[in-house]
């Protein structure tokens, strides 16, 4: 396992709102040559770095930048939603090394042509909020972002927004909405933020993560970044790793490490594991063969999963699967937007019946319906929310299906004993 | 415009480019199944039914918001697709009462109509109900969430047509329901009662307030004299509930059905549609010679009343101080009829026929007793009415032609128009022409001003001056009139001399009473019936009507006299946005 630092690196700074030591541990260096540089050549070091986004879909940052079009006028978000229950890496970078987020956005800024650039952040997040305001206002004052930035002809504005505090809210176009003052509601694509954003203009959206891995490579440079990770995943990742694990916390390792690496590094299984949630709460969940797989985007779709946002949870032999089920499906119920039919009423039933099912009520009917409620989800949900309830429903049925018919069947035989 | 050559469920089909795959496979002879679709709104692909699977393109899309491409190969009705429609109605009917034999919407009913085309015989899931309280605060609308589907189309009208923005959608997930803002009641809220949102819901979560069994109740009291009129775009429309076509005239049968419900006396709302004009074009005259306040903006339709009060109160002195036709036949009704035959006013109770739900508010505002109590006790809707023919079992489709009774019920041409957008407009073009000239219109036809487009522009001349006229129908179209008559009044000029104003699309016969389907294209077919009816009448303008020059004879003096004044005439003041009741 390599010992490769950078945004982790930057978080042992004392004070992380003190710009002057982020300065002088080499910040905004990235900035100064990437404005050396022509907004097409910083495209396309990105490009050649590899980087894909952080915030779930792992879309190549370069394409994504070089695929805005249209207006003059356009702005840039920064996605620091960040609901998925298991995932706080995001606010590690804030917390840690806001001016790494905000040196990412300028120089995604210059090179897409955007002028103003929001940070949405987290309604549950208001201390984030309050430090990233000064941390832009710091910023400002020593010319690394505002009017003339390095007195260049290049002029940026971030602004920072609190948001609306729903889950949904985190995928890109509902983000939109609800900056533009809409409800939270996602939209379709085509067309894609890129074409028609904020207002109707074309709006590039990347994850705090992403944006802070930006730097790196105008500091180090394109191949250095490139020759971390493994193929068609390179470079370096955070990973929010909870549940039964010694020191649960945010690491920072190259992708394509192996889950089992990571627990290592992360102090240990507590306990005996049963089973690991890779990706946050829409991600499958794994049985212990999840050991070995490398986490790199590639390896997980080969595994059935996504890395999504690098979440891992792991879960020890104590735990009751009806109740990981009930947990799950409550999660979706409550954060479905309700926009659409099958996403609304969908996951009402399937917390419904897995809370009948974690409560001893349940019927082995249900498991059936669950599926076939999910398959309707998939084929008919609006946005990716609805359709990805399938990843931790059907995994659960599958490796753990026959744990929980027992459960039920015992809870039913309980039942009918104590009569 | 480029054509795009698709195949659906393997037939070819060439539609325009920018077409829907929806609206391909309706051409294709396909009906795509689908809840919150509606051919006259902006589809935003909210309930999933209308899945389609394309050739090539992963998982399934939604046919009413995917355009067409060439060469694609569309599949809308597989096994899996069906499987999956089941689903989300099942989905939606275990969240919905099971209330169907007690429902307005009864037969009517989308959900219901999908829910049987779809053979969901039995539920696999367990049902729930929300147990909201249905909202009845309202005068003319009724809100019950419990039977809400969340398809977002009265969100989608109250805010994009009308721009009244009475309705939002509030809460998440499952727990989404259709509300006013800050959670008040609809009869605290801006809500104009126009209906729009009624006529779109495809279920029964809002509805008119009915008022049939006081109706009932009065009919069957002895003691009382019920005394009835009905609005001109009824005539065109009720037919449609006995299964006639939209735009068929069925006057003579209404006239008929109506006495068959032992009502008593039957009077036409068009007769007061020409005394209003009489009315309107006498002030509107009164201001020529004066030179303004311009525009002169009518005051027929409740719903743009209370939209004006609330969001145009700077515009007020330029609505019209006539009183609506319904209003104007209420207060006669109750004073020269009662009068006249020497009846207690107090027996009688003043019933009206209306296209619209707004009326049913207009006939409660505290303007509307000159005659000393409520000048129009009852409004029932178009389909109000109907329900109470079926109720008796009458054969409305078979019976013979009435006649309404002498006094206030003849009418011209002009006054049966009033249900059209621009009707008001050309009624009252054609006798201000000939007060204004005391020569005889010769081409009483002003094109110009009819139609379903939003906002309609014309100028004519009348004795040498250029009168310029704007006539809007939908409420985001008043707005981009009332704005520029608005902006006009703070630079001190103004660009128009006569505003007609309507509430709802293509004017009353689109009213929020009228038969459902109200699309656009019905109305636009009840609006052709309209002017059919004026181009076969004796009379084609206000001021000729033989039993108005009467009533000013018999009754109110002169146009624009003080009794006049008194009985058919009032102002309308500024009102609060949200008023917080107790
Ligand atoms: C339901 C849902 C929730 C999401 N939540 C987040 C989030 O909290 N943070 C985030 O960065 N991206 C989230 N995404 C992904 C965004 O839509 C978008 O792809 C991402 O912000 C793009 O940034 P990237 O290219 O840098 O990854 C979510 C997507 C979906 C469908
Ligand atoms: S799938 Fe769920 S979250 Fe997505 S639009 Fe539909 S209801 Fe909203
Ligand atoms: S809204 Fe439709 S489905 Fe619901 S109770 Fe009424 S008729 Fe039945
Ligand atoms: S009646 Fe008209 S104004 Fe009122 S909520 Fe419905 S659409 Fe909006
Ligand atoms: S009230 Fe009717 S129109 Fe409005 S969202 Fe509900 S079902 Fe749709």
């Amino acid at each position: 396992m390599s010992n490769i630092q950078y945004i982790t690196g930057f978080a042992t700074l004392e004070n992380p709102l003190d710009i002057d030591s982020f300065v002088a541990k080499g910040g905004f260096s990235g900035l100064h040559s990437a404005l050396a540089k022509t907004p097409a050549e910083v495209i396309s070091e990105v490009k050649r770095s590899g980087l894909r986004g952080r915030g779930g879909a792992g879309f190549p940052t370069g394409l994504k930048w070089e695929s805005v079009a249209g207006d003059d006028e356009r702005y840039l978000v920064c996605n620091a939603d960040e609901g998925e229950p298991g995932t706080f890496k995001d606010r590690f970078v804030l917390e840690h090394a806001p001016f790494l987020v905000l040196e990412g956005m300028a120089i995604a800024a210059y090179a897409t042509g955007a002028q103003t650039g929001y940070v949405y952040v987290r309604g549950e997040y208001p201390h984030v909020v309050a430090s990233l305001s000064s941390a832009i206002a710091s910023a400002v004052k020593a010319g690394y972002l505002g009017e003339h930035i390095l007195g260049s002809n290049f002029s940026f504005n971030v602004e920072v927004r609190k948001g609306g505090g729903s889950y949904v809210v985190g995928d890109e176009t509902a983000l939109l909405n609800s900056l533009m003052g809409n409800r939270g509601y996602p939209f379709l694509k085509p067309p894609f933020p890129t074409e028609k954003g904020l207002w109707g203009k074309p709006t590039i959206v990347n994850n705090v993560e992403t944006l802070a891995y930006v730097p790196y490579i105008f500091t180090h440079g394109a191949e250095a970044f490139a020759s971390i990770g493994s193929s068609g995943s390179p470079g370096l990742k955070l990973f929010s790793i909870s549940g039964h694990i010694a020191h649960p916390g945010v690491y920072e390792f190259p992708m394509g490490t192996t889950v089992r690496e990571l627990a290592a590094a992360a102090g240990g299984i507590l306990g005996n594991l049963k089973a690991v949630q890779i990706g946050g709460t829409a991600g499958p969940i794994f049985d212990t063969a999840a050991l070995d797989y490398p986490l790199d985007f590639a390896s997980m779709r080969k595994a059935g999963g996504a890395l999504g946002s690098g979440a891992l949870v792991f879960m020890n032999t104590t735990v009751n699967m009806a109740h990981v089920l009930e947990v799950t499906m409550r999660f979706f119920a409550e954060e479905s937007c309700g926009q659409c039919f099958p996403c609304r009423y969908g996951t009402r039933q399937l917390a419904f019946m897995a809370n009948k099912i974690a409560s001893g009520q349940g019927r082995l009917e249900y498991l059936d319906l669950m599926r076939d409620t999910t398959h309707v989800m998939v084929g008919a949900s609006f946005c990716p929310f609805g359709q990805s309830i399938a990843f931790p429903l059907e995994s659960l049925l599958d490796r753990f299906g026959d744990e929980i018919v027992s459960f039920i069947k015992q809870q039913e035989f309980l039942k009918e004993a104590a009569v | 415009m480029k054509n795009v050559t698709l195949t659906i469920n393997g037939k070819k089909i060439t539609v325009p480019e920018h077409t829907t795959v929806f609206s391909a496979a309706e051409k294709a002879g396909i009906s795509i199944p689908a809840l919150c679709r509606h051919e006259d709104l902006e589809p935003k692909g909210a309930c999933g039914m209308c899945i389609v699977k394309i050739e090539g393109q992963p998982g399934y899309k939604r046919s009413c918001v995917t355009a067409v491409e060439e060469g694609m190969e569309v599949l809308t009705s597989t096994a899996e697709i069906r499987d999956i429609r089941r689903g989300i109605l099942e989905l939606v009917l275990a969240a919905h009462p099971a209330d169907c034999l007690q429902c307005i919407k009864h037969g009517k009913c989308e959900l219901q109509t999908l829910a049987e085309r779809f053979e969901i015989r039995d539920l696999r899931y367990d049902r729930y109900t929300r147990g909201l309280p249905v909202d009845r605060s309202s005068f003319g609308i009724v809100r019950d969430m419990n039977k809400c589907i969340g398809c977002g189309r009265c969100v989608q009208v109250c805010n994009e047509v009308q721009t009244v923005a009475s309705i939002f959608f509030h809460g998440r997930g499952s727990n989404t329901i259709v509300s006013p803002a800050y959670g008040t009641t609809m009869g605290d809220s801006v809500c104009v009662n126009c209906g729009q949102c009624i006529v779109y819901c495809p279920v029964g979560a809002l509805y008119e307030k009915e008022a049939i069994e006081e109706v009932w109740k009065a009919i069957d009291d002895p003691d009382k004299i019920v005394v009835t009129q009905i609005a001109p775009a009824v005539r065109v429309a009720i037919g449609e509930e006995f299964g006639l076509e939209p735009g068929e005239l069925s006057i003579g049968k209404l006239y008929s059905a109506l006495k068959a419900l032992g009502i008593d006396v039957v009077f036409d709302t068009n007769f007061s549609a020409d005394l209003t004009i009489v009315e309107e074009a006498t002030e509107f005259l009164e201001r020529l010679k004066e030179s303004g306040p311009f525009p002169l903006i009518t005051s027929c339709s409740p719903g743009w009343i209370k939209f004006g009060e609330t969001f145009y109160p700077e515009l007020l002195e330029n609505v019209s101080s006539c009183k609506s036709p319904q209003q104007m036949l209420g207060a006669l009704i109750k004073t020269h009829y009662a009068e006249s035959r020497g009846l207690d006013r107090n027996k009688i109770v003043s019933l009206s026929i209306m296209p619209c739900t707004a009326k049913k508010f207009e006939a409660g505002r505290p303007e509307m007793r000159s005659s000393g109590a409520r000048d129009v006790d009852y409004v029932l809707t178009t389909r109000e009415i109907a329900r109470m023919i079926r109720q008796v079992g009458i054969d409305f489709r078979n019976l013979p032609d009435g006649t309404p009774d002498p006094l206030l019920s003849r009418y011209s041409g002009a006054a049966t128009i009033f249900g059209a957008s621009g009707g008001v407009m050309e009624a009252a073009l054609r006798t201000a022409y000939e007060l204004a000239t005391g020569k005889a219109l010769e081409k009483v036809d002003f094109v110009d001003v009819r139609g379903m487009t939003g906002v309609k522009e014309a100028e004519i001349d009348v004795d040498g001056t250029p009168i310029k006229v704007a006539v809007t129908n939908g409420l985001a179209n008043a707005r981009k009139i009332l704005d520029r008559v608005a902006e006009d009044k703070r630079r001190g000029r103004s660009s128009y001399h006569f505003i007609e104003i309507m509430a709802c699309a293509g004017g009353c016969v689109g009213g929020g009473g009228q038969p459902i389907p109200n699309t656009l294209a019905r109305r636009a077919r009840r609006i052709e019936g309209l002017y059919r009816e004026d181009r076969s009448l004796p009379l084609r303008k206000s001021h000729e009507n033989p039993e108005i020059r009467a009533l000013y004879a018999e009754f109110l003096g002169s146009p624009g006299s003080e009794k006049a004044h008194a009985l058919l005439h009032t102002k309308y003041s500024p009102r609060e946005q949200y008023q917080f009741s107790e």
